[in-house]
């Protein structure tokens, strides 16, 4: 009886506390992407540096490719960049641009200035593409895979841990 | 003086063309559906504000999607389901009862019937607990009934 006494409320105390644990380490931003493991929307845009020009993410089909939504107004965007450049030196993996909600003179201007990593940039403008594919938080990157489904989902900037411990593990294993 | 004045005002008024403004649907049974649904949906760029509510230029785009998909004669079940084929069951301020959701759902009851059984517990030990020591025996019990009684009893004859 006495083991019941004092065991059962024990437990609860360290359930709860390991509920907050676990919560304490979480971001509450995060929100998991109902997308994963399904095909990226489908769509076809104007091209950031050829407004004649389209983009269409079937023309990635067969590869493993990096679809990175970013924006001139968007200060964490700054953060990721270097290493988005980094990794194009690199052709780690082939990225592309969805330039989202901006206007086309900025946007080009903000890649002048700060290097240009994309294979292509496609231009969202009134931010279409960035509601089919669940875009809350720019910068966000989705891993598509060579059938062209979304593996994962970085919300918020690129950072050297994500993309060691778990972007270009991803990518290599999609290619393998 | 008035130059700059209206340099002053000129300056926000270009803040103000920031934000594309909204324009509301002609049709008001439009925007009442607007608002009913925009009230169950979770804005995930200020999440404590529904889409309805919150100013964020993703609420607003939303909105105007949802005002074109009225518009199409698409029902409340469609739009909401479009809402979380992209943002997941975390937009619905009601989310569905799912096997991730039964802690949400049915934590509130477990946790009242866990209540009730500790109630319950306690009340039938309680019950079994024997009488204190110093408690009094049947025969003590009568003789304190008996002294009480007999000092509510009316006084005999008149007094003094």
């Amino acid at each position: 009886m006495k083991v019941l006494k004092f065991g059962i409320p024990l437990a609860v105390f360290l359930a709860l506390m390991g509920f907050f644990l676990v919560g304490l380490y979480r971001d509450p931003r995060e929100v998991p992407s109902p997308l994963i493991d399904k095909p990226a929307p489908a769509f076809r845009v104007a091209q950031l540096h050829q407004p004649d020009h389209q983009f269409d993410p079937q023309e990635m089909h067969g590869k493993v490719w990096l679809l990175n939504v970013w924006a001139s107004w968007c200060v964490s965007c700054r953060v990721e960049h270097p290493l988005l450049v980094d990794m194009s030196r690199k052709q780690l993996v082939p990225i592309v641009g969805l330039d989202y909600k901006d206007t086309r003179e900025e946007g080009l201007r903000w890649l002048d200035r700060h290097g240009n990593p994309y294979q292509v940039s496609a231009f969202d403008a009134d931010g279409k593409v960035g509601i089919d594919y669940g875009v809350y938080g720019v910068p966000e990157t989705f891993v598509i895979d060579k059938q062209g489904v979304i593996r994962y989902k970085q919300i918020g900037p690129i950072t050297q841990e994500a993309l060691d411990k778990t972007i270009l593990p991803l990518v290599r294993k999609l290619n393998g | 003086m008035r130059i700059l004045l209206a340099a002053f005002a000129l300056a926000f008024a270009a803040s103000a063309f920031g934000q594309a403004d909204e324009v509301a649907h002609p049709d008001p049974r439009v925007e009442a559906r607007l608002k009913n649904i925009g009230e169950e949906l979770r804005c995930l760029v200020c999440q404590n504000q529904t889409i309805a509510d919150s100013n964020a230029s993703l609420a607003l785009d939303l909105r105007n999607e949802i005002r074109g998909m009225i518009a199409q004669g698409r029902t409340d079940d469609e739009i909401r389901a479009y809402m979380v084929a992209r943002y997941g069951d975390f937009v619905l301020y009601r989310p569905p009862f799912e096997a991730t959701t039964v802690l949400l759902w049915l934590g509130p009851f477990a946790l009242l019937g866990v209540g009730f059984v500790v109630l319950a517990v306690v009340l039938r030990r309680r019950k079994r607990i024997p009488e204190a020591p110093g408690a009094k025996s049947d025969k003590q019990r009568a003789a304190i009934a008996a002294l009480l009684e007999s000092d509510r009893a009316p006084p005999e004859g008149p007094r003094g």
